[in-house]
């Protein structure tokens, strides 16, 4: 559906997406992840032709977005980071200019009007100014424009930044619905966020692709270790005497707690889950030393997210 | 671009802007009327048109201020650059919206030429060829404008630049007398104009070889021109000068001439500066 190739944007000296290259399948709910800064609005940019790439090309169902301005962007439909309102409108006469830019056939365009509308729940302000809207129906606006026309890929610009807790619940709710007819795009650099709603997850640090997966396969691929963390009663000594004998995991750290305790952390293979628990439990209990407390924690998307972006900040230095 | 002329058109008339800017046209004509036609008794209506072209200063500001400034600052730019329209049907749709605005009221001055006829002689030919000419110099001097507000995000910025122009523009006959028409002179103030277009040049394209190149092929031509024949160089600096006035050719066609380069003049004018309008908005999105 939409295929971005060597994509390259500088500004001056600086680079803000540097040979970007992936392709977009239709009907799956894509998010772009990514902290602030990462290039992720400058390339949603460049995919809907709001900018001018430095290099590279971006093709929408077939369609060069700078050769075929025209066929590929009545494909998309695009909100961008602040929703393009013209504030002394009304709903109904802003969604109706672009429908008519949209080039809806003039009969049609109440009826889909009333559609989009009742899509992004906006029809009980659709006569009021857009000045006079609260921030949460503003976003809903902009989403009627990105939706109107029914294009085929819906690209959405952190749609969810700045609003309360229900109304993202409901933004998200609305994205889900989208996304079972349309191809959508969403960025974001809210992590929970993409990984509620997004089939596939493209991780974006410092204009660079660094990870393209679905959120299960990301955990998997990247959270290779599981870190267990145990207390256990005895002294430094005591205890290193006995994790010598435990050999599925790796010691990561060791403090003593000072009240005849200690604090132990443990690395070990993912595969060997429960074993490493096993085994500690079964050493510690030959030794005659109470273990107080012991979790394991699977690595969580959020710290595949960080190694990510943060190894591709050494890389740079 | 129906769809940016009806949607331009619509924000004109609930924004004020349109009620601003036909109150002041049709205000300054009802004085000028009185004054001149009333007051005075004469019957020409041409010479209120001709007296009140400074109008346009305040009024051509007032509408093409906004009209793709606040796109910018507003950030809408965006939606009509990912929408299926193309820079061109964007600008002359909002071209088109504008003079629709312009026209209305001119419809109104339409009228006083016959309300005056009925109460005495008025030479209707030459007043209605004024009025053609007076909406044609407002149609070039509002492409200007939205030239203007396409380079700017600040609508005061844009009005402050666009009044100062056309003032310029205004007075540039009358300041046009006091340069210098020797022939030495005239090749020397078109040399400083060239480096100056090279200057331009290179701000614009950053390429120093190009605009180097370009400077010094105009200056060696210009030179050899001089050479061959000095003559041709005595009061050319400001015949040129005069030659761009917008109000000079209009102020013609008040005495009586309806000459067709005029007309020409205006709309090449007009296609001139909506061409770089929409060279402007194009390049927004490489530099933005």
């Amino acid at each position: 559906m939409i295929e971005v190739k060597h994509l390259t944007k500088r500004y001056g000296s600086h680079t803000a997406v540097s040979d970007l290259s992936f392709t977009i399948e239709k009907g799956q709910i894509y998010g772009f992840l990514g902290p602030n800064g990462a290039g992720k609005s400058t390339t949603m940019n460049i995919m809907t032709g709001c900018l001018a790439a430095t290099e590279g090309q971006v093709k929408i169902g077939g369609f060069d977005i700078f050769e075929e301005a025209e066929q590929a962007k009545k494909l998309i439909g695009y909100l961008p980071e602040q929703p393009p309102l013209y504030l002394d409108r009304t709903p109904r006469e802003y969604l109706s200019f672009v429908a008519r830019a949209k080039k809806i056939p003039e009969k049609k365009i109440p009826e889909e009007l009333e559609r989009v509308m009742a899509v992004t729940a906006t029809l009980d302000v659709a006569d009021r100014l857009i000045r006079n809207l609260s921030k949460g129906y503003k976003q809903r606006v902009g989403i009627a424009q990105a939706i109107l026309g029914d294009p085929e890929v819906i690209i959405l610009d952190e749609p969810t930044v700045g609003l309360d807790p229900r109304q993202i619940i409901e933004i998200r709710d609305l994205i889900r619905q989208l996304g079972k007819e349309h191809t959508v795009i969403l960025s974001s650099h809210i992590l929970s966020e993409v990984q509620a709603v997004c089939q596939t997850i493209l991780i974006i640090s410092k204009g660079r692709l660094v990870a393209c997966d679905t959120p299960d396969n990301l955990e998997r691929l990247f959270a290779g270790t599981n870190t267990v963390e145990l207390v256990a009663e005895g002294t430094e000594e005591e205890i290193r005497r006995i994790l010598a004998d435990v050999t599925l995991g790796q010691v990561a750290s060791l403090r003593d707690l000072g009240d005849g305790s200690c604090f132990i952390k443990l690395q070990s293979d993912q595969s060997k889950g429960n074993a490493v628990c096993r085994e500690l439990f079964f050493a510690f209990s030959k030794a005659g030393k109470p273990i107080l407390r012991m979790t394991t924690t699977r690595a969580s998307l959020e710290d595949v997210f960080m190694e990510l972006t943060n190894g591709e900040k050494e890389d740079g230095k | 671009m129906r769809a940016v002329f009806k949607h331009e058109l619509s924000s004109c008339f609930s924004n004020m802007t349109a009620y601003v800017f036909g109150g002041f046209l049709l205000l300054f004509t009802g004085i000028y009327v009185m004054v001149y036609n009333l007051q005075n008794a004469t019957v020409n209506f041409e010479y209120v048109l001709g007296s009140m072209s400074f109008v346009f200063l305040i009024i051509v500001p007032i509408l093409t201020m906004r009209v793709l400034a606040e796109e910018r600052r507003q950030k809408t730019d965006q939606l009509l650059y990912s929408l299926p329209l193309t820079m061109t049907q964007v600008v002359l749709g909002k071209y088109f919206a504008l003079l629709a605005v312009f026209a209305a009221p001119m419809l109104i001055v339409c009228l006083y030429p016959l309300i005056l006829s009925a109460y005495g002689n008025v030479n209707l030919a030459g007043s209605y060829s004024a009025i053609f000419g007076f909406f044609c110099l407002g149609a070039a001097l509002i492409a200007l404008g939205v030239y203007i507000s396409s380079v700017t995000e600040s609508q005061a910025v844009a009005a402050g630049l666009c009044f100062v122009v056309m003032l310029c523009n205004y007075f540039i006959s009358d300041l046009s007398g006091f340069a210098s028409s020797t022939a030495y002179a005239s090749l020397a103030s078109l040399a400083v104009v060239i480096l100056l277009v090279c200057l331009v040049v290179y701000l614009m394209t950053k390429s120093g070889v190009f605009a180097f190149g370009l400077g010094a092929v105009l200056e060696a031509g210009l030179i050899g021109l001089y050479l061959w024949d000095s003559s041709r160089f005595e009061g050319l600096f400001p015949e040129i000068i005069s030659q761009l006035s917008l109000f000079e050719r209009f102020y013609a066609i008040v005495n009586g001439v309806l000459d067709l380069t005029a007309i020409v003049y205006y709309l090449s004018v007009s296609g001139v500066f909506l061409f770089f309008s929409v060279q402007s908005m194009e390049k927004r999105r490489w530099s933005e």
